[in-house]
């Protein structure tokens, strides 16, 4: 019996069928067409989610792979389609999230010609991917999804874009579907092999310290180290902070844990870090959001850097000792160095630190982000999956709903992408069925991405969209309230729609949350209504309020203000 | 309608905080797109490609890249690691005039009317080891070759006569002794 024929785009079908994609995100379009059909005609178990826009689908897939570790596909069509796309790929590439864009294009022989709905997708990306292929031969395209796979998921992830002109997806595929990977230039296999020497060396400055603090990023949970970490933590009797995505890496309610550092981090956590002699920082890139006037940072302590991209070494920060490489093949080899240290006096001065400025905020006078927040973590006991979007509303949520474990808290922390969390809320509900999501989102960010609630409504995800809404561009308003006189410009959001009614328009619960007394009601109610699809809590809080502790942009981690500052703020240097 | 364009040799201004004649070489994906990708590693961070040599490598798949940069020597290392993280760039070294030869080679057109300065011209030229390559009655390009500072030198010499236009090839590298570049 002669073989069944392929055209191009079924053998790039079965081929991420095979690589264990589970789902699609996408938006169709004419370029797009052949694989479109393919997902109708090759039997396999992908998923296709449709969305109501391409960001949306980038920020789908994205939290899908924060929320299991595994990569989801964007699929989507040419020109605008492949435009709409950016975003979410720049958002993924800043946090070192796996993601496969695969982008329909105009036929081979049109390109360099304007030709209707062609765009240079390949070379408009090429900063903000880890990765990408133009695809000029069909036989090529189960090697390039295996290679786009491979460097997605391996090493540091980061979002991979196939482009594929329309005559390669339909031209008939002669090629070999197990063809394998040829990648000359890039080994992440060299991440296992650490040199032991460095090892050894952090080993000495660990046993001298007297007063260490470990910094868990994103690269401790993305290697699984979180075992290690704990280990590594409790045996030297060590404090620990972690950035924004190293939230959950360790668990922030154990004694140990002082919450998160950095520009609105707990006042402890940035204090230890000023205090500290020792730095051991394990898979985060000492973003400026947590390091914030490079030459003060760390000033008077030793630093240890664990990260698996040698890029990442002496870029912000020069450490005393470099270990390039997995962070939990790092942390098993350090393992067996490690004493306990004498640490019973740093631990004590720390922990009145902690009892004397603690996260805090007044119960009264109006309904406050904070306690919303406090409440959905006593509520939910913390083992909600959180995706947050970007503003005053992401910070609060990130000190006050505590992580204890990974992948349950989601936000975009490199690229501050607004818009991202709805759509980042309904790609984790997908990725796990059985737990709770909640995205936390601004009136601002909502806005940018809601029309994605009819993808939840049509998939009845049982995702809930707390909009704490404060009918401003919060944290916009912040910073022009302390280093700009007052001045409000840009940042009043006059004409909000009431989120509750545009919730009931497409088929969601809608709920109206206004004062402090029915927190705790509204969010039992939303936890019972999403049983019947997605929630959308509209939470009226305080205006006005500021995000505290607050390091200006740029300032040295000493310049914390606790609180508001009595007196005028000069510009901060730092940029936002 | 012609367009003239005026040339000179002089050197650039030096910019504060720049400095040039780092030579990087690289092992690359023999691709379309791949010198893409690399000139936004150094565009970005304002680092000047001063000279690029890039060609087809005795194995096909491959090509071998020879830069000249100029920009921050602080942020130098940085460069080399950005560059060699590209999946496209096998590898990716710095070189020295200390652990490789480098080499660097001018055609230069000068107008020499015959007589004195025609007899000068070509002493320069053979000075330097140089050849004239194409001959006429008003005008010769020589081809000079070496390391860059002897081509600067033999540019500035002929420079005296009328320079009508120079190409220069940038410099290409090979690590010495048996050490692959
Ligand atoms: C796409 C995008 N545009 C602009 C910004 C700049 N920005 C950062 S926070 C913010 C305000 C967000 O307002 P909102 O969503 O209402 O959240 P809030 O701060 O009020 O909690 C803005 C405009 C951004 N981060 N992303
Ligand atoms: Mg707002």
């Amino acid at each position: 019996m002669p073989k069944e024929q392929l055209d191009g785009a079924q053998a790039l079908i079965k081929t991420l069928d095979e690589l264990g994609i589970e789902y699609i995100f996408g938006y169709s379009g004419g370029a797009a067409l052949p694989i479109f059909d393919a997902l109708e005609t090759v039997k396999s178990n992908i998923k296709f989610v449709l969305t109501r826009h391409e960001q949306g689908a980038t920020h789908m897939a994205d939290g899908y792979a924060r929320a299991t570790g595994k990569p989801a596909v964007v699929l989507v069509t040419s020109g605008p389609g492949a435009g709409n796309t950016i975003t979410g790929i720049m958002t993924a590439q800043m946090d070192s999230v796996p993601m496969i864009v695969i982008t329909g294009q105009q036929v081979t022989w049109m390109l360099g010609k304007d030709a209707f709905q062609e765009a240079d997708i390949f070379g408009i990306t090429i900063p903000v991917v880890k990765h990408n292929y133009l695809v000029r031969d069909t036989n090529d395209l189960p090697r390039i999804a295996r290679e786009a796979h491979y460097i997605a998921t391996t090493g540091r992830p980061g979002p991979v874009l196939i482009d594929v002109p329309k005559n390669v997806s339909q031209s008939p595929f002669a090629g070999e579907l197990n063809a394998a990977i040829d990648l000359p230039g890039y080994q992440p296999d060299e991440a296992f092999d650490i040199d032991e020497e460095s090892v050894e060396q952090a080993a000495r400055l660990i046993a001298m310290s007297r007063r260490p603090v470990i910094l868990a990023g994103h690269g401790a949970m993305i290697a699984g180290a979180e075992k290690e970490l704990m280990h590594l933590a409790t045996t030297l009797g060590c404090p620990v902070t972690n950035t924004l995505l190293g939230k959950g890496a360790f668990p922030e309610t154990h004694a140990l844990s002082l919450g998160m550092l950095g520009m609105h981090g707990t006042a402890y956590a940035n204090k230890a870090l000023c205090e500290c002699d020792l730095i051991l920082n394990v898979g985060s890139r000492f973003d400026d959001r947590i390091i914030g006037q490079a030459d003060k940072f760390g000033a008077n302590a030793k630093i240890i850097h664990i990260d698996i991209d040698p890029s990442e070494m002496n870029k912000m920060i020069r450490p005393d000792v470099q270990i390039v490489g997995d962070a939990k093949a790092a942390l098993k080899l350090l393992s067996s160095h490690l004493k306990p240290l004498d640490t019973a006096d740093w631990l004590a001065h720390l922990d009145g630190y902690k009892k004397k400025f603690p996260l805090s905020y007044k119960k009264q006078g109006g309904l406050r982000m904070q306690q919303v927040l406090d409440e959905l973590f006593d509520l939910t006991k913390g083992k909600a999956i959180v995706t947050t979007d970007v503003g005053q509303h992401q910070m609060w949520a990130a000190q006050f709903y505590r992580s204890d474990a990974s992948w349950n808290f989601i936000s975009s922390g490199g690229a501050g992408t607004m818009g991202f969390g709805f759509p980042a809320a309904i790609g984790a509900q997908f990725a796990r069925p059985k737990d709770i999501v909640v995205a936390v989102v601004g009136d601002g960010g909502f806005q940018m991405t809601l029309c994605e609630l009819a993808t939840a409504v049509v998939n009845k995800l049982p995702v809930i969209v707390l909009v704490l809404n404060n009918h401003y561009l919060g944290m916009v308003r912040q910073w022009q309230e302390l280093f700009f006189d007052n001045r409000e410009s840009g940042v009043d959001l006059d004409g909000n729609p009431d989120f509750a009614k545009l919730a009931e328009a497409y088929g969601a619960t809608g709920l109206t949350l206004k004062r402090p007394a029915d927190i705790r009601k509204r969010l039992e109610e939303a936890l019972k209504a999403r049983k019947k699809g997605p929630v959308v809590i509209n939470a009226e809080c305080i205006k006005t309020e500021n995000v505290f502790p607050m390091i200006p942009a740029g300032a040295a981690l000493e310049s914390m203000l606790i609180e508001p500052p009595k007196h005028k703020m000069e510009k901060p240097v730092g940029s936002t | 309608m012609s367009r003239t364009i005026a040339t000179s040799d002089q050197k650039p201004k030096p910019r504060p905080g720049i400095v040039g004649g780092h030579t990087l070489s690289m092992h690359v994906n023999n691709q379309p797109g791949v010198l893409m990708r690399i000139c936004q590693v150094f565009a970005r961070r304002a680092y000047n490609i001063d000279s690029l040599v890039v060609s087809q490598g005795r194995d096909p798949r491959f090509s071998r890249l020879t830069l000249g940069i100029s920009g921050d020597p602080a942020g130098l290392d940085q460069i080399i690691k950005q560059c060699a993280k590209l999946v496209d760039v096998i590898h990716c070294t710095e070189h020295t005039p200390a652990d490789a030869v480098v080499r660097d080679m001018v055609l230069v057109k000068v107008r020499a009317e015959g007589g004195e300065r025609r007899t000068e011209v070509l002493q320069i030229i053979e000075h330097f080891g140089g050849k004239t390559v194409d001959l006429t009655e008003n005008s010769m390009i020589a081809r000079i070759e070496g390391d860059s500072e002897k081509v600067d030198s033999a540019i500035r010499l002929l420079s005296n006569y009328e320079i009508i236009e120079t190409v220069r090839t940038g410099k290409v590298v090979m690590a010495r002794g048996e050490q692959p570049t």
